[in-house]
């Protein structure tokens, strides 16, 4: 039972990363490289505008950084939780 | 030595050191054949991943899409990286836990069902059996450059090899080759950049010369780009003009397509833990970023080269380059190379012994056009495919570069094609014949039935590459819309939620597919065949809902339909409700379970 409860707790905290992370993935693309790009329009990078290093350039940056964060975060919560591998 | 004999160096030098490597880690038994024991560091399996998935699309093929569009074609950049953030959070380390060697098995096991396990290799096989007609596009390009041949001759050389080279070993053999592949490939791709990024901007670092200053002008690069092809009535390069709503769908469709796609999500059944499964993401996305934010670069400054080229007195004022400049003049060599191959042409239709290259389309310009006695664009035929290609002869660089350019297209086209027959093979000889038709088969008659499934694939993608639906990028976001409609859905439900049963994966599935790929048929001809379409994307269906960006709309119908139908029928039992349980939590992960 408390194995089970402690299993919960584990996979909700997961999902709560989860989410956080997509939202920022959904936010740098889809929001920033896309459909917020016109109110980005105003801020200049390099002959255009700062959506459109968002769409080519700095979403893929930020991927990075999601993908490391969720691998470093998620090795401690194992740990934390005691369902590391062996 | 002339430009013939060092390609021949180039591409002969880089196989001979794969066919190398293949015969050096030849795979022993079944296990090799198919995950390679399970032996592979995070940074290897990484660097794997990324030649793997970096295909004759992205490297061949992306760039010159981004070229000829500019900003709205952004879709392929953030799409085909996107994706791996979704396969690191939703899929890798669950599936390495699951601890088996393939996709389908993983959904046969989990909706404890043979029939969803046949549904996901029929799904997997009409995905990647699109993919591979990508490719195929792509080597024939490739082989008719470097061959100096029309595309049609390149393209069936190339099969061969392809087929040769594929059946040679399983993944481990792959898996190293593909680590000798990916490091060609990126310095194939890297160093024509850094060269022509230093020429235009004098900034060595091709990502930020895009951003940078054009080193004649003291303008930004982008600035002048696109002064320079809205005078000739083009779009201007930065600005978004393309429909919202398609983009985003689109942009979606190869995101979900990337983390469906069965021969990227094989890799990670090869790391030795769940923890490396997560790490293993990061670095597959690290070493395509390498190459992904290199792209837009390349693509921007061909275009500006191009332009250039073609306009070399200082645009319109100045006249447009003669059809003697292009006869005579060394620097327009490439032109002639490439008209070889069927895929670039010019035509000087108005005989006032110039080319002029303009968007004839453009009403703003005509008044220009008839002025000056244009009577429309000269440029005839400019293939999106030959760009990348291209490049390093229309900048003018050393012919060594130029040698190394085919190695790399190659390489690219080689290593992807090879995972993908791959996964075709170990579906149809390991899910399907093994699996399901006949359990008692031997390993050696489960090896041989790999083969002739890859023989098949390589056939069937031969005779559609021939007449593509597309350019080779546009073909794999057809594959990737299909992957996304219908394995993606039903492995993140396997994971995510307990409630889906058995019913409800295989109808979603279904639905997924079966609409996806009927939008994709309307679209592009039944079967791909060449004048069978109903409609155009250029007035889709749909409002304006691109064939290639249907794959979201196709995995939004599978979610759904799974989940209906899963309320309607039994309930999931227990024993795989457990399952799911100790598929989400690290511990326990052993070694892969064969049957």
């Amino acid at each position: 039972m408390s194995e089970n409860s402690s299993n919960n707790a584990y996979w909700s905290a997961n999902k709560r990363i989860i989410m956080i992370s997509l939202v920022i993935w959904a936010l740098v693309s889809f929001g920033f490289g896309i459909l917020l790009r016109p109110m980005l329009s105003g801020i200049a990078v390099g002959g255009t505008d700062l959506g459109f290093w968002f769409a080519q350039q700095g979403s893929i940056i930020v991927f990075l950084g999601i993908i490391f964060f969720y691998a470093w975060r998620m090795n401690r919560l194992d740990r934390e939780h005691g369902v590391e591998e062996e | 030595m002339d430009q013939f004999t060092i390609n021949m160096l180039f591409v002969g030098g880089s196989f001979a050191l794969y066919i190398g490597i293949a015969i050096w880690a030849r795979a022993g038994s079944t296990s090799e054949f198919y995950a390679a024991g399970r032996g592979v560091h995070p940074v290897t399996n990484g660097m794997a991943t990324a030649a793997d998935w970096m295909s004759a699309a992205s490297f061949i093929s992306m760039a010159g899409l981004i070229a000829f569009t500019g900003y709205d074609n952004s879709s392929f950049l953030m799409g085909w990286t996107g994706g791996y953030v979704l396969l690191a959070l939703l899929l890798a380390p669950y599936l390495r836990k699951f601890g088996k060697f393939t996709v389908s098995e993983f959904i046969g096991d989990r909706f404890y069902s043979q029939t969803a396990r046949i549904v996901a290799v029929v799904c997997l096989i009409v995905a990647s059996t699109t993919y591979v007609i990508g490719q195929m596009t792509g080597v024939g390009v490739a082989f008719g450059r470097f061959l100096e041949v029309d595309n049609t001759t390149g393209l069936l050389i190339g099969a061969c090899v392809v087929f040769a080279y594929a059946v040679f070993g399983g993944m481990k053999g792959v898996t190293y080759t593909q680590v000798a592949q990916y490091v060609v490939l990126i310095t194939a791709y890297t160093i024509p950049a850094v060269f022509i990024s230093l020429q235009l901007t004098g900034n060595p670092i091709p990502g930020l010369g895009l951003f940078g200053n054009d080193a004649a002008s003291g303008v930004p690069l982008l600035t002048k780009l696109d002064q320079i092809v809205t005078e000739l009535g083009f779009a201007a390069y930065t600005a978004h003009h393309a429909d919202t709503l398609n983009m985003v769908l689109f942009t979606l469709s190869l995101m979900i397509g990337t983390a469906g796609l069965p021969h990227v999500i094989m890799r990670f059944f090869t790391v030795p833990k769940v923890s490396d499964a997560r790490w293993s993401a990061g670095w597959a996305l690290v070493f395509i970023a390498l190459l992904y934010i290199t792209a837009p670069a390349v693509g921007a400054m061909a275009r500006l080269n191009i332009t250039e080229m073609m306009w070399p007195n200082g645009g319109i004022k100045g006249g447009a380059v003669t059809v003697e400049q292009i006869q005579n003049d060394p620097k327009y060599d490439w032109m002639h190379t490439w008209q070889k191959t069927g895929l670039l042409s010019w035509e000087d239709k108005n005989g006032d012994g110039k080319i002029q290259y303009y968007n004839d389309k453009n009403a703003d310009l005509q008044a220009t056009a008839s002025e000056k006695g244009w009577s429309g664009n000269e440029l005839t035929k400019f293939n999106r495919d030959i760009l990348v290609l291209a490049n390093p002869e229309i900048a003018n660089l050393p012919s060594w570069v130029i040698g190394l350019i085919a190695a790399g297209g190659l390489a690219a086209a080689l290593s992807t094609a090879a995972g993908l027959l791959l996964a075709i093979s170990s579906a149809v000889s390991h899910d399907l014949i093994k699996g399901a038709l006949k359990p008692s088969i031997s390993e050696k008659g489960e090896l041989f039935s790999a083969r002739v499934a890859m023989a098949i694939a390589i056939m069937v993608a031969t005779y559609l590459g021939l007449n593509p639906p597309g350019f080779a990028a546009q073909t794999v976001a057809l594959a990737f819309g299909l992957a996304a409609a219908s394995i993606f859905p039903a492995l993140m439900m396997g994971i995510f939620s307990t409630r889906i049963n058995n019913t409800g994966a295989v109808a979603g599935m279904l639905a997924g597919l079966v609409v996806t790929l009927l939008y994709i048929f309307l679209h592009k001809g039944w079967f791909f065949i060449p004048g069978t379409a109903s409609f155009s994307d250029a007035d889709p269906l749909l409002g304006t809902v691109k064939s290639t960006s249907f794959g979201a709309i196709g995995a939004v119908v599978n979610f759904v339909v799974a989940y209906v139908v899963a309320g309607i029928t039994k309930e999931t039992p227990q024993a795989i409700k457990d399952l799911v349980e100790s598929v989400r939590i690290p511990r326990g992960a052993g070694a892969a379970q064969d049957h």
